[in-house]
């Protein structure tokens, strides 16, 4: 059996579609990545003991596993007690959390290289200490690792493909479904790879703009 | 938490794990050979080998590795390419790595201070001489904890094969949740095993880190 690209077209809009999941799937990711991102970095330097040392055992544990089996794990585990989530919201989730816990490995390194007057000077001007880590500190700390953080949505987007495993109809499920119509998985998965090239490039140049701006602002 | 039941399937994950461990292994070998291949192309004297070592690395870094997983075993055929599943993903996944390795080869060849591959030449070292001689040795050094961070990478890409249905660490935990209703129980027995095997691999490159050091 050669290769027939011409019937490509045919199929084109069901390819699309999938592409506009797999846009929507990695935003949405990536904003949660980044907020919980925060938000475990927080937690993992400023949290009391008794939370921060069982919180910090769960992120190793994150760091240390393959995505694949955390999305098992997050999707049948959710069924499992009782929350039945449409499979593209536990993906998201999934994604967001592997990967909030390597931007809060990013931001943590980052808060705690800012400056420490910074923060004694904050709390000499009356904030209080969330108030001067939320106001002063965080914003210093993240627009530092913002480069990297570009580096972890380019992964993100290309690791959103692991979802079509547990169900969701994003770019890589939409091409296996029309190889299953038409049994012709190279045309249609080389055409996906095309379409996640095509958003990886566009990341890229968003990411060098972002940091072109960055830079000229310090 | 069911414990009897994490004993009783946990040879058939034991067992998975050793799959595992092969096809990172396999695979690491694969991905240093395409590294180092993409190296020599990407610092290559001639344009195009340097334009191919750039689209190598560009492609396989910008595109899922999952979706070439599936471009080679089940595209594969169309093309005259016939792979069994564990053929596909060590060849797939070694690839992959390959691009991600050739970053990490070419960026520590080139931190190598300019001057020492001059000096080099000035002393009558041919051009690959003073590569092999000078530079390498130097840049080799520089290459073992981001390659160790390449392999921590490539053991969890691993469980990408599980999608082409490898009996491996993933897949088995996937088979057993599926005919369980257990996800945790099983994700905790494949999750302890790879990060033994995470947390082996990362000593062996602290050690060997270690011992490239001068001081």
């Amino acid at each position: 059996m050669g290769l027939d690209f011409s019937i490509i077209p045919k199929y084109f809009d069901i390819i699309l579609l999938g592409c506009a999941w797999t846009i929507g799937i990695t935003l949405a990711a990536a904003i949660l990545s980044f907020f919980g991102g925060i938000l475990f970095a927080v937690i993992a330097l400023y949290a009391p003991w008794i939370i921060r040392q069982p919180f910090r055992l769960i992120a190793w544990v994150f760091m240390g596993t393959p995505l694949l089996l955390q999305l098992f794990l997050i999707y049948f585990g959710l069924v499992q007690i009782g929350i039945d989530l449409p499979a593209f919201v536990a993906g998201i989730i999934g994604l967001g959390l592997h990967f909030a816990v390597y931007n809060s490995e990013l931001i943590q390194t980052a808060i705690l290289s800012v400056d420490k007057g910074q923060m004694e000077a904050a709390r000499t001007l009356g904030l209080s200490r969330p108030e001067a880590l939320r106001k002063v500190v965080i914003p210093q700390a993240v627009r530092a690792v913002i480069p990297p953080i570009g580096n972890n949505m380019i992964a993100l987007l290309k690791d959103s493909a692991l979802v079509s495993v547990i169900g969701v109809s994003e770019l890589t499920l939409s091409a296996q479904r029309v190889i299953g119509k038409t049994y012709r998985p190279f045309e249609f998965y080389l055409l996906a790879a095309a379409f996640y090239y095509v958003i990886n490039l566009a990341m890229e140049w968003v990411q060098r703009r972002i940091e072109r701006r960055i830079s000229i602002s310090r | 938490m069911d414990f009897e039941l994490m004993l009783k399937v946990y040879p058939f994950f034991l067992e998975a794990a050793w799959v595992t461990v092969l096809l990172s292994v396999l695979t690491a070998i694969l991905g240093l050979i395409c590294g180092t291949l993409g190296t020599a192309a990407r610092l290559s004297r001639f344009a195009l080998l340097r334009f191919l070592g750039a689209a190598y690395v560009s492609l396989f870094r910008g595109t899922p590795a999952l979706i070439q997983l599936f471009i080679l075993y089940f595209g594969g055929p169309q093309i005259g390419i016939q792979l069994d599943a564990f053929e596909a993903g060590v060849i797939g996944l070694g690839v992959n790595a390959g691009a991600y390795m050739t970053e990490t080869i070419r960026g520590a060849i080139v931190s190598v201070d300019k001057g020492q591959g001059e000096a080099a030449r000035t002393l009558g070292l041919s051009q690959w001489q003073s590569m092999y001689k000078v530079i390498l040795p130097q840049s080799a050094r520089l290459m073992v904890r981001p390659l160790g961070v390449n392999l921590n990478m490539l053991i969890k890409a691993t469980a990408l094969v599980a999608a082409i249905s490898v009996i491996e660490l993933t897949y088995t935990a996937q088979r057993y949740i599926g005919s369980t209703y257990k996800p945790f129980e099983m994700f905790l027995l494949a999750g302890v095993l790879y990060m033994i095997i995470i947390y082996v691999t990362g000593r062996g490159v602290a050690w060997l880190d270690r011992k490239v050091q001068i001081t």
